[in-house]
């Protein structure tokens, strides 16, 4: 059984629809025990790292994500989980987990993708909203049947740094090269949104399911 | 140089009473079928996200719409987004709740400007998208780009210059603007391109551009020539002229980023 954990923070319905649609086992749940005996848990998220933090402190929450990464639980974090997972935020200047050493940037509108009909390089229009591709940069389980160039959707203003850049798995541009995954076997960061990448998405979330069965 | 970011083809599916419907200009609107099954068969096709816009004129059937959306989010995995009848911050709950990504809001922001800041504050701006619908005429003080901001379908005159209406939305937490232009609505006959560009120019945010696809080369246009992040289809896919994956053909051998 997959635990989606529970903090208020948005799309864990739309990554539990997409489980359910795979036939996977899973729930939404903010209950210790639940998500300790789990075989792998998914730390959703979408909206400001200031108050998923607040959140999470409150209920002491980061305290079992620590937890279960000593436990080696298989984890994915997804958005703002995929952010928070690291020790700052330049959202609000918020002190994040810290459980991955890097921090979280915002794009800058200065950046240029693309450019226009006279040859004029195209600022980047904050957020990053929509289909990007991805770059692979290392193997993993968690990209098994994925391959560089397969489309993925993004939502959001801010990006991860991981410290240790051996830890980028693949990475997506805008404006700069970004890590889209980073990680290590068992814990994946994921910044992209595979519960609303289609068919490429699903396939993720089932290679996770699929490490999580077979640890 | 081709952009890494995709331009996006959204479907807008109009749903009255739990059922698709179109018409022109706002008027005359036919069923032609059920939303569940032509947002699946979109999905299949290629198509990026999809638009669902409640045009439920009584306010008792709206639930049909949010069993419309939770059907929709059970088995399509793109995003998509609802407007029509969100009036509320508690409105914009009960929709995201279902299982939409976005909700678009369009004359309630209007009415009631707060509205898009209160929405950003409780779900994120880029859960906000502000539907704009926009007529064209003569240039005055108060309308100085001939662009000016409609509601009820474009029966009535806000008084509000479009361009400085999109600088605004954007200031108060819109993540997203669909630009639609009432003139072009349904005409087939290309999007308004020159409306497009001066409101790309004015905000940083992405902008969709709706009303008048009839062709392949109007999303190109439209993509290009008007600086838009998105292309709304509507006719142009339902009646089976075009299929999204036509579209995105044409638009990829235009070297567009796509999908």
């Amino acid at each position: 059984m997959i635990a989606i954990l529970d903090y208020k923070a948005g799309n864990q319905t739309s990554v539990l629809r997409a489980l359910n649609f795979l036939g996977i086992d899973a729930c939404i749940t903010d209950d210790n025990s639940t998500i300790l005996n789990a075989d792998g848990v998914i730390f959703p998220g979408v909206g400001a790292a200031k108050q998923a933090m607040d959140r999470l402190l409150e209920k002491k929450q980061d305290l079992l994500l620590k937890e279960l990464v000593e436990k080696k639980k298989p984890l994915l974090g997804i958005c703002l989980g995929c952010q928070i997972l690291l020790e700052k935020s330049a959202e609000n200047n918020t002190k994040t987990l810290g459980i991955i050493k890097g921090s979280c940037d915002k794009f800058d509108d200065s950046w240029t993708d693309g450019i226009d009909e006279n040859n004029i390089p195209q600022k980047i229009r904050i957020p990053h909203m929509g289909w990007n591709t991805l770059t692979i940069k290392k193997e993993s389980p968690i990209l098994k049947h994925i391959k560089t160039g397969d489309s993925i959707y993004y939502v959001h203003s801010f990006y991860p740094t991981p410290e240790d850049k051996n830890l980028i798995i693949a990475t997506s541009t805008y404006g700069k090269e970004f890590p889209a995954i980073y990680g290590y076997d068992g814990l994946w960061a994921i910044q992209f949104h595979p519960e609303k990448s289609g068919e490429i998405g699903l396939q993720i979330l089932k290679n996770f399911n699929d490490y999580c069965n077979n640890k | 140089m081709k952009e890494n970011l995709c331009k996006r083809i959204i479907p807008c599916l109009d749903v009255r009473d739990g059922k698709l419907t179109k018409g022109i200009k706002f008027e005359n609107n036919i069923d032609i079928g059920d939303p569940v099954e032509k947002a699946k068969q979109y999905y299949l096709d290629g198509a990026d996200e999809i638009v669902f816009y409640d045009i439920t004129a009584s306010s008792d059937k709206r639930s049909i719409m949010l069993d419309v959306v939770e059907n929709v989010a059970k088995n399509i995995f793109i995003p998509f987004s609802v407007g029509g009848g969100i009036n509320s911050v508690q409105d914009m709950r009960a929709v995201l709740l279902a299982g939409a990504e976005k909700i678009s809001i369009n004359s309630a922001a209007v009415k009631n400007l707060n509205l898009i800041e209160d929405g950003a504050l409780a779900f994120g701006s880029q859960a906000i998208v502000v539907g704009m619908d926009v007529k064209q005429v003569e240039k005055s003080e108060k309308i100085p780009s001939g662009y000016e901001i409609v509601i009820h379908g474009g029966r009535t005159y806000c008084g509000i210059d479009a361009i400085e209406w999109a600088k605004t939305c954007e200031k108060r937490g819109a993540g997203e603007l669909c630009v639609n232009s009432i003139d072009a609505d349904g005409t087939k006959n290309g999007y308004e391109i020159n409306l497009t560009r001066l409101i790309c120019n004015a905000v940083n945010i992405p902008v969709i551009a709706s009303g008048g696809a009839g062709k392949p080369e109007d999303l190109i246009e439209a993509v290009t020539k008007g600086g838009a992040s998105a292309a709304l289809v509507a006719s142009i896919v339902h009646y089976g002229k075009y299929t999204i994956k036509d579209l995105k053909e044409k638009m990829k051998q235009a070297n567009i980023a796509i999908r």
